[in-house]
């Protein structure tokens, strides 16, 4: 049977791990390549690396950060942040990520999205959707989450899965950084409308949330931050609560 | 030496990685030419089945594939590279290498696709991935093999229906999941493979 998947996200600026409330007030977690050997070791299902400047000089800096973590790290990586062309999947590929996640450049390009899974296959075409609730859904969000698009996230998903998106990356900006549980509607509302895997993200602080998100909101695979950094939470601890709930994890 | 197949999509990387932290000596395989020289090979696969054709017909490397698998020298295909030892895909109606018998089809589920995460193995048949029984690999894919000799099959797993997860026959083997990806249990099949094949890469291994 497949498992849930439980991801920790490494927020990476300037080559360190960073993590945001709501986007901002970035605090620095510590080394990128420890982070990630330490979370493989603990289980980690997968890693995803989020480039939250995606600055030339922060690119070439991120790269050169995956190819030392995937050396050492024997779990699927996916990287995003700043993934804006088939040239920047193609090197994110390159440096030994298994996965990009595209999400501004989507929007701009939707057709990018087809362009990728034809070239690399839809394995490795990840569309990041940020969204806030607005009036009875959610709409879509670009530029790290400050720009709204006036486009339903919902249907946009949808769109993505269509044009070839092998996962769905959904990250609901309202709860975001607040530690209060993720946005179980909108996770819902997606994952019930396609047929593609769908990763929630945003809210996570503690291992209950991770339980509501596979079993209320219909999840694939729950990302977090902030819960597994500095050992608030260990993984075997979060994995725990979740195969005690009835929720199949790889142990 | 054992020789990691590039078809051009990619995915080199993580199986040499993993070869690497093995302390297996390894080389790339482009062409024909070069598959001669190498003892045993691996087939890292990933995108579609069509692409990676094409790319193989380019350096003569399908009939060097058959040549090389008829010889009896060790193959493991992963992903795709399982795949494409068969006749033909439903993914894009793409020709294989056709070394064995039966075709590349859809997962016929209901859950959903494509199949990715942690999934386990249950070891039915062969002797490889006997010591490897229940434990949980890395999956990214849609379709799988369907061989006409049930004989071949020596792994399955469940995604809402059973599927062929690894085959083994004779000295090919081929994997739908990664064991590049997989974490340790990963790294021991791959060892296990690179012993079994290249013994003596393995005994001079750095």
């Amino acid at each position: 049977m497949l498992a849930k998947r439980v991801i920790p996200c490494l927020d990476v600026a300037g080559g360190r791990v960073v993590k945001g409330r709501h986007f901002r007030a970035l605090v620095d977690q510590g080394d990128p390549v420890a982070l990630a050997q330490a979370y493989a070791a603990a289980g980690a299902d997968e890693l995803v690396f989020l480039d939250i400047e995606a600055t030339v000089e922060g690119r070439a800096t991120l790269l050169e950060l995956v190819r030392r973590v995937a050396r050492q790290v024997f779990i699927p990586l996916t990287v995003g942040g700043g993934v804006r062309s088939a040239d920047d999947i193609r090197d994110v590929l390159r440096a030994g990520a298994d996965k990009a996640s595209i999400q501004t450049a989507a929007v701009a390009d939707p057709d990018l999205v087809s362009r990728a899974a034809r070239a690399f296959g839809s394995q490795c075409v990840v569309v990041a959707i940020d969204a806030g609730r607005r009036g009875p859904g959610w709409q879509l969000h670009t530029h790290g989450a400050r720009v709204p698009t006036g486009i339903d996230a919902v249907a946009w998903a949808v769109r993505m899965q269509e044009l070839g998106a092998g996962e769905l990356l959904l990250t609901s900006i309202d709860a975001d950084g607040t530690r209060q549980g993720y946005d179980l509607e909108f996770t819902r509302a997606v994952a019930d409308r396609v047929s593609i895997p769908v990763i929630a993200s945003g809210g996570a602080g503690q291992p209950q949330d991770l339980v509501a998100v596979f079993q209320e909101g219909h999840a694939d695979a729950a990302l977090a931050a902030s819960i597994f950094h500095q050992d608030r939470w260990s993984i075997a601890a979060v994995k725990a609560e979740l195969a005690a709930a009835g929720v199949a994890v790889r142990r | 030496m054992i020789g990691l197949v590039d078809h051009g999509a990619g995915n080199l990387a993580s199986v040499a990685n993993a070869l690497d932290h093995l302390e297996v000596t390894w080389r790339p395989v482009h062409d024909a030419g070069e598959l001669e020289g190498v003892t045993a090979a691996i087939l890292p696969g990933v995108g579609a089945a069509g692409a990676a054709m094409a790319s193989l017909r380019a350096g003569g490397l399908d009939d060097g594939l058959r040549r090389f698998c008829a010889s009896g020298r060790p193959y493991l295909g992963i992903c795709v590279g399982l795949q494409l030892l068969f006749e033909r895909s439903a993914e894009d109606g793409a020709a294989g290498l056709g070394i064995l018998a039966g075709e590349v089809v859809r997962i016929p589920t209901a859950a959903k696709l494509p199949h990715v995460g942690w999934n386990t193995v249950e070891h039915v048949g062969g002797g490889w991935l006997g010591p490897f029984d229940g434990d949980a690999f890395y999956f990214t894919h849609s379709y799988v093999v369907a061989p006409t000799d049930r004989a071949l099959v020596a792994a399955v797993t469940d995604h809402g229906a059973r599927f062929v997860s690894a085959i083994e026959h004779g000295s090919i083997f081929g994997v739908q999941f990664h064991p590049e990806r997989s974490g340790p249990r990963g790294l021991e099949l791959l060892a296990a493979f690179c012993r079994a094949a290249d013994p003596v890469t393995d005994a001079h291994a750095r």
